[in-house]
């Protein structure tokens, strides 16, 4: 098997641009890479089908000049998959950057992964509004641990030792 | 009979076809949608009873002859695969259905919902029944699209923030499922399974390596196996709660099912078994100590169902008849009872209003019935005898101690433990949830009564162990409890009744299941029945790149 070596290098660059943008944080790069990456891959199957040669059109050429139409025939069906997914991935962009509108595209954060990384404690919870009304019918006497309990950490402490109330369990 | 394997594809794909062209009729969607579940499910039920009757079934698409045309084969595991998911898929649609209706499907655009459904049964069908590796990505492909737009419906942030993880995820691993594909038929000139079991015999073992680890990779992503399982516990939990349950239970194993079809039909004599057993083990490990640390139920379901996965590796890594058929008979027990189990959190989750079991207390007075439908199939995951979890376990352990090399041997082990964590971690979710006194009412009766030693002591630990355990990220602030719909119990008791069915019918199911596992051991068979007498190898030199096939086309949505 032959293969053209502009063709394997131009492979072998849309790869690794591909790769590298879709290690990208911004999902505009990242659907770009995914582009990159995929019709690489299409280069790919068509630097295997071997020799090139005729149009495989039955009756223009005979067998053996023809090139193989097979990895044509994927190539066509993973074009047709890679659009549909890229528009997928717009339609995800386009929804992931209005409800981020203020920010920009980029992937989210996770915050648990945050806390995790930026606290010694985990907090598991969250003070509501519904929790500080309840808390306004006891007293600090009944739970004297409980003000110096909460962890000084994430939102909830800053809410929660203004009121010294019993973060719900 | 031919003639009924492609309907398992087409019945799902027309009615998706006509529910999304009936917009807004939500009634008329929902009959279709019922109607192409039930309909695949008897299909599938005599598939089975044929195929295990006069043996494996070949359709050439188009009456192309199997090495130039494209060939759906339906042997007795394809059979009990389709039979197994498209029960799970119509247990599911009920359960989303009764969801729905009591809801009002505010929060889905129920219009898109049905039809993309049923499009990502027709993907898992595709899978099960493609005898041709290219098919197989087609496949692949349909249930992903599918699945994309179902992880991300509504639209939410944290729906999209999960989605975005999953979609990615799914993305390279087709990607490398498709160059995959490039290099073998670069080296075999053909992408027909049956042919390639000839052909890749013949390649130097070096390059048989190479295809064998990149297709593992590729699916190994897919079917959630350690260490490509990262992305599974951020992204099925945000998803509504029937989607999380048909995509546990159907979507890894269509990757298992993948890489049972790699190691029999394609690579037989392959050098990597030992790698998969040992990544059996960690899986197995690292799965069920993440699920121990969850807080969250539904966290803590996907991880066990991480965990399990490696049970059904350690069948496929042990490479003989009787491996294969514990694996084919746990894939069947672990979809059912993974459904049923997400199922049962659907239930908790409408009646606590949160799936945090910092937030659910008290479920057994006010809720008894759901305690006993998440009870049994916890029992049944935990592999508690007489269930089929137990039954699975146990022919897994029992070919391992026949194989008897170290690895089996430390596999049982792991396996024997693992079942243990996976009880204690779903015995201390159900305790929190049921049995413990209502978080709420909890401060207001001690204000009542003074608290005896014991009952703070308890509440102390309590509290300890909510700290050290992990909340899933994006938890739900709680929601109000909402009027659970008769469907959605329904549902899930039919489920939990699928589920002990498979301990009751263990003795037919599990001689099927041999019966499968001898088939996937030899591979010849389905050679002669795909290609006919002439084996198609003489013709071509593999490793030739071009095989002179002449495929008229490949129809994306075949």
């Amino acid at each position: 098997m032959t293969m053209p070596l502009v063709l394997v290098a131009v492979m072998v660059v849309m790869y690794a641009c591909g790769v590298y943008l879709m290690l990208d944080r911004s999902l505009t790069r990242l659907l770009l890479g995914f582009l990159l990456v995929g019709n690489a891959t299409n280069l790919l199957i068509f630097l295997m089908s071997g020799g090139f040669g005729a149009a495989p059109i039955y009756g223009d050429s005979s067998a053996e000049e023809m090139s193989d139409p097979l990895p044509q025939a994927f190539i066509l069906t993973a074009i047709v998959i890679t659009f549909g997914v890229s528009a997928f991935l717009l339609a995800l962009i386009y929804r992931s950057w209005r409800l981020a509108h203020d920010h920009d595209d980029r992937v989210q954060d996770d915050e648990s992964d945050l806390e995790i990384a930026t606290t010694r404690a985990l907090a598991a919870t969250e003070v509501t509004d519904e929790d500080l009304a309840e808390t306004l019918e006891y007293d600090d006497e009944d739970y004297p641990e409980s003000g110096a309990d909460i962890a000084p950490s994430g939102s909830a402490a800053s809410d929660a030792s203004e009121t010294a109330g019993e973060p719900k369990p | 009979m031919i003639q009924l394997v492609p309907l398992a594809v087409l019945i799902p794909l027309a009615g998706a076809a006509l529910a999304l062209a009936v917009p807004g009729r939500r009634r008329l969607q929902q009959g279709i949608t019922l109607v192409a579940l039930s309909s695949v499910v008897v299909l599938s039920g005599t598939l089975m009873y044929l195929v295990d009757a006069s043996g494996i079934l070949v359709m050439e698409v188009g009456g192309w002859a199997a090495p130039f045309g494209i060939a759906l084969v339906v042997d007795r595991v394809s059979a009990l695969m389709l039979t197994v998911s498209a029960v799970v898929l119509l247990g599911v649609f009920l359960f989303s259905l009764g969801q729905g209706l009591a809801d009002g499907d505010e929060d889905t655009p129920v219009s898109i919902y049905y039809p993309t459904y049923l499009v990502l049964g027709a993907g898992v069908f595709n899978a099960f029944i493609a005898g041709d590796l290219f098919n197989l990505y087609v496949g692949f492909e349909i249930l992903l699209v599918a699945s994309y737009v179902l992880i991300t419906l509504g639209g939410t942030a944290q729906r999209i923030r999960a989605g975005v993880t999953y979609v990615i995820v799914s993305l390279v691993s087709s990607v490398l499922f498709l160059a995959a594909i490039g290099l073998i038929y670069g080296a075999t000139g053909t992408v027909n399974m049956a042919q390639l079991t000839v052909r890749i015999a013949e390649l130097p073992s070096e390059m048989q390596l190479l295809l064998n680890l990149t297709l593992l990779i590729a699916f190994g992503i897919k079917a959630a196996v350690f260490p490509l399982a990262f992305w599974l516990p951020d992204s099925y939990p945000t998803a509504p709660a029937p989607v999380t349950a048909v995509f546990a239970g159907l979507l890894t194993k269509v990757g298992v099912y993948a890489i049972i079809r790699t190691q029999t039909k394609l690579f037989p004599d392959s050098s990597v078994d030992r790698l998969l057993l040992i990544i059996a083990g960690l899986t197995l490990l690292v799965g069920i100590l993440g699920a121990v640390s969850q807080l969250d139920i539904k966290r803590l379901l996907s991880f066990t169902l991480i965990s399990h996965i490696g049970y059904m590796i350690f069948g496929i890594g042990m490479a003989n008849a009787a491996g294969f058929a514990a694996t084919i008979y746990y894939i069947a027990h672990h979809i059912v009872v993974q459904t049923t189990l997400f199922l049962a959190v659907g239930l908790m989750e409408r009646q606590g209003g949160t799936t945090s079991l910092s937030g659910l207390g008290g479920m057994m007075r006010k809720a008894p019935f759901i305690a006993i439908l998440f009870f049994i199939p916890m029992l049944n995951l935990g592999g508690i005898p007489p269930f089929s979890g137990f039954i699975g376990k146990l022919g897994l352990f029992t070919v391992a101690a026949d194989v008897a090399s170290p690895e089996a041997y430390w596999l049982i082990g792991i396996g024997a433990l693992v079942s243990l964590l996976t009880l204690y971690a779903l015995a201390r979710a159900w305790v929190l949830a049921f049995w413990r006194t209502p978080a709420q009412a909890g401060a207001e009766s001690k204000h009542a009564k003074p608290a005896t030693t014991e009952a703070l002591m308890l509440r102390e630990r309590e509290q300890a162990l909510f700290e050290r355990l992990q909340d899933a990220p994006d938890a739900q602030p709680q929601a109000e409890q909402k009027e659970i719909p008769k469907l959605m119990f329904v549902a899930t008791t039919g489920m939990v009744a699928v589920s002990v069915a498979l301990t009751i019918f263990a003795g037919p199911l599990y001689a099927y299941a041999t019966r499968a596992g001898e088939t996937l051991a030899e591979p010849g068979l389905v050679v002669e029945q795909v290609l006919g007498d002439d084996d198609g190898s003489g013709s071509e030199s593999p490793g030739g790149g071009s095989g002179r096939t002449t495929l008229e086309e490949v129809d994306p949505d075949e």
